[in-house]
């Protein structure tokens, strides 16, 4: 019964969609209030059922409903509860729900909080969003529909893909998504200005918070993935280029570089026809990458049966979303008139050259993904286009980027100096010049682009200091009109500090991490040791333990450094007998920013255990930059509602008395 | 089908839940090599290889048996004196270009390699244009005459009030 409900549900969910997809827009042409009124409360109701459909799914999962075809395919009566609700979204069926939820999330988020937005706008970016909507809750109905049930009740489940059990699941896709899909209302809007025809600086600012706000999410997202990948996957590598992964970072690049445009547009007026593009083609790309991800095409090489008419399907959605945008463009953005205008040495300036470089970048992870795809389409020949493509090419272009991020915050709007700006960052690049020296002389030899990425990474950073200390006059005024004036300064400037200081961190820890990780082979007897860097780890025995669904085979390790016992680490190999399967569980010593990482090979015939042991420097940086950039947006985000939102004449003069 | 590992974003590939995980580990201590400049070449070159009965992986990442002999064969001809490129040209000879994942630069695959600063190239042309055909013509640069409708015009006003009683109020 619940299963009918949550189908029926979603049923209702697709014809509220179909009104809200024309009724807003016809009452926006004739200017009728009463039928652009129709999109808030379809918007609020289609979420609802959605949600209604959603949780209803969750029942079924929660409560080992075997006869629904998803949840036989995808869980077993053991598993741990935190599973049963994950494994909601651990499966084609689910997740795709799990993706229209969110869209009609935002749909809804639109409608409740755009109350400062003009009512014609409002309805045609809701009308929009319901586009996107219905084909979506179509596709799922009509190829991925996750209720359907089986004629005989099987006793037990099949269970979850052991290595999605985890609480990678419960984190990783539902932010990815929130990115993914967040998207979407940059694009609603860009296609609503288009339709409208008329878009100004208010636009910009409208829709930017939501950019933000998708940004901080899929920032978080593919962070969170990587990690999970690190420590899943026992080899220790957080990033392999693999189209899937390649397919979220695109739109997190195309996003990046739209969140920068906007800035422009709102400030100055300048670089419409060009955000309205990029906002038309992030959220393609996140279509894009949905069509890779959820069709099987990628995998079309190799033995995997995937169900083509789920591909054929979102290919159709991706020709008409992608295809009608691009043509809705062609034909309105000519008419759109460009203001603002700028001298090439500026912030404007900066900021374009930023959008070139991350266009670039997104444009070479693209060729280089769907590459081979065409090749073998085209002309049946075979290549590969794998991780040393990709860091020889990508690498390039996002050194000069991050060259520039500290010189764009400080340029001033519409024609800046180049030197006066080089002389305020002076003492940023003479830090970083001095870590560059202090790196080669500590590591004597060895790889020399390191250090000078090691380099860029401290001008980065310094440069966001610098940033901080220009603004408030920090050692040039006395500390207290300093700190009146740090209290002064808008939200979002210390959001680009610390988003930009982010960058900074995550390059440093991709640099060390990548350039200075070494790793150790060995085959290991009960009470032999082994040695990296300055650890010494003692191989204590083997313990087995039984898991919830699962057994476990634990190794379990004394870590010493300088003959001082600092720890335990306990690798496992863990076998799902309802699957047949195993997985390796890492395990990960944290020491400051870095970690040493062991994980379990197979047992040999002699007693000895193989394993794989990794020193790997500041390692944890690369995820903590991330998040450093996540609270930056968020900071950012912050400021923009107070902006956004009613004039509040009250925050100013609240401030004054701490004068 | 082959035994290979996940990748995090094949936990995005539902739909392929079918793929056993193993958990054994690819480079073995067996086959790594006693000299040691020989096996960093070794691991260097196993990055650029792909096993091909996986997806997207390196032999060096894979655990896969056909990456394991590829493994062997690299460190075979590396011992026997062969050179890097030797090394490579000895698997594309015998496996196509498919096992390269760094492709190698040629007619078919010329649009791959050039695209980065191809696409570099012609946005900075294309924006140099632009700049060069904005500053000829000033006139069309002015800020856009938009109508505002009767009742945009009175929030437009009510909004101005607003800041201006506000600006008045901070120093």
């Amino acid at each position: 019964m619940i299963a009918e409900i949550g189908h029926y549900a979603l049923v209702l969910a697709l014809g509220l969609a179909l009104i809200q997809s024309v009724v807003p827009m016809a009452g926006a042409r004739l200017r009728d209030d009463t039928l652009m009124g129709v999109a808030g409360p379809t918007a609020l109701a289609q979420f609802a059922f959605v949600a209604v459909s959603f949780a209803a799914l969750t029942a079924c999962y929660v409560g080992s409903d075997f006869s629904v075809t998803n949840v036989f395919e995808n869980s077993h009566s053991t598993m741990p509860l935190i599973y049963k609700f994950t494994s909601v979204w651990g499966n084609h069926e689910g997740s795709m729900l799990l993706w229209v939820l969110i869209l009609s999330l935002f749909g809804a988020l639109v409608a409740a909080f755009g109350t400062n937005l003009p009512a014609t706008l409002k309805a045609n970016v809701l009308a929009v969003q319901s586009w996107i909507a219905a084909a979506f809750y179509l596709f799922i109905l009509m190829t991925s529909n996750p209720f359907l049930r089986l004629p005989q009740t099987p006793f037990e489940g099949r269970d979850l893909n052991p290595i999605l059990q985890d609480l990678g699941l419960a984190i990783h896709p539902p932010l990815l998504y929130l990115g993914y899909v967040g998207f979407s209302i940059s694009f609603s809007f860009a296609i609503a200005a288009l339709v409208e025809g008329r878009i100004d600086a208010a636009w910009a600012r409208w829709v930017r918070p939501w950019t933000l706000a998708a940004w901080m999410c899929l920032t978080l997202g593919i962070a969170m993935g990587s990690y999970w990948a690190y420590y899943e996957l026992g080899w220790g590598g957080f990033w392999f280029w693999d189209p899937v992964e390649n397919a979220s970072l695109m739109p997190w690049l195309a996003g990046t570089a739209l969140l920068h445009s906007a800035v422009v547009m709102e400030k100055r007026n300048a670089l419409k026809v060009w955000t309205i593009l990029l906002a038309i083609l992030t959220f393609s790309l996140s279509l894009i990458g949905t069509f890779l991800v959820r069709s099987g095409v990628l995998t079309s090489v190799h033995t995997f049966a995937s169900d083509p008419t789920r591909g054929v399907f979102i290919l159709m959605i991706l020709v008409l979303f992608i295809g009608g945008a691009l043509a809705l463009y062609a034909w309105r953005a000519p008419a759109l008139k460009q203001g603002g205008l700028f001298a090439p040495i500026s912030r404007e300036g900066a900021l374009i050259f930023n959008n070139l470089f991350l266009t670039a970048a997104c444009a070479t992870v693209f060729v280089g993904t769907l590459y081979p795809l065409a090749l073998e389409a085209l002309t049946g020949e075979n290549i590969s286009v794998g991780a040393p493509f990709f860091n020889l090419t990508f690498g390039p272009l996002f050194v000069p980027l991050l060259l520039v991020v500290p010189i764009g915050p400080l340029m001033p709007w519409k024609r800046g100096d180049l030197l006066g700006v080089a002389q305020r960052l002076i003492g940023a690049a003479a830090f970083a010049l001095i870590v560059i020296a202090a790196t080669f002389a500590a590591i004597g030899g060895g790889p020399v682009l390191a250090p000078f990425g090691i380099g860029l990474a401290a001008f980065v950073m310094a440069g966001a200091v610098t940033d901080f200390i220009e603004r408030t006059g920090l050692l040039r005024v006395p500390f207290a009109v300093a700190l009146t004036r740090a209290r002064g300064l808008p939200r979002s400037a210390f959001g680009t500090m610390l988003a930009h200081s982010g960058l900074g961190l995550s390059a440093l820890g991709i640099v060390c991490a990548s350039t200075w990780g070494v790793e150790q082979i060995v085959s290991l007897k009960p009470n032999a040791s082994v040695s990296l860097r300055s650890y010494d780890l003692t191989f204590d025995g083997m313990v087995t333990r039984q898991g919830p669904n699962y057994s476990e085979t634990i190794a379990k390790f004394t870590v010493r450094q300088d003959g001082i016992v600092i720890g335990t680490m306990e690798p496992a190999k863990r076998t799902f007998p309802a699957r047949q399967s195993s997985t390796t569980e890492a395990a990960l010593l944290t020491r400051g920013a870095s970690q040493l990482y062991l994980s379990l090979g197979d047992p040999n015939d002699d007693g000895s255990i193989t394993v794989r042991l990794y020193h790997k420097p500041l390692v944890l940086l690369i995820w903590l930059g991330a998040v450093v950039m996540f609270l930056g947006g968020g900071l950012s985000l912050s400021d923009r509602r107070l902006r956004i939102g009613a004039p509040k004449p009250a925050a100013r003069p609240a401030l004054q008395p701490a004068e | 089908m082959s035994v290979m590992r996940h990748r995090w974003i094949s936990i995005l590939l539902f739909a392929i839940v079918l793929m056993g995980a193993s958990p054994a580990f690819a480079v073995q201590p067996d086959e790594i090599l006693p000299d040691p400049a020989l096996e960093t070449r070794a691991r260097t070159l196993s990055r650029e290889l792909r096993c091909m009965v996986c997806q997207n992986q390196s032999i060096d990442d894979s655990d896969a048996p056909l990456a394991r002999d590829l493994r062997l064969l690299v460190r075979e001809r590396l011992k026997a004196g062969d050179s890097d490129t030797q090394v490579l040209d000895f698997l594309t000879v015998r496996y196509g270009q498919f096992v390269l994942l760094r492709p190698r630069f040629g007619w078919d695959t010329a649009l791959l390699w050039l695209a980065p600063a191809g696409v570099l190239l012609i946005g900075a042309g294309a924006l140099v244009v632009l700049l060069r055909r904005r500053r000829r013509m000033p006139d069309s640069t002015g800020p856009e005459p938009s109508k505002l409708t009767a009742a945009e015009s009175g929030r437009l006003a009510e909004l101005l009030g607003k800041s201006g009683r506000s600006t008045a109020k901070s120093p």
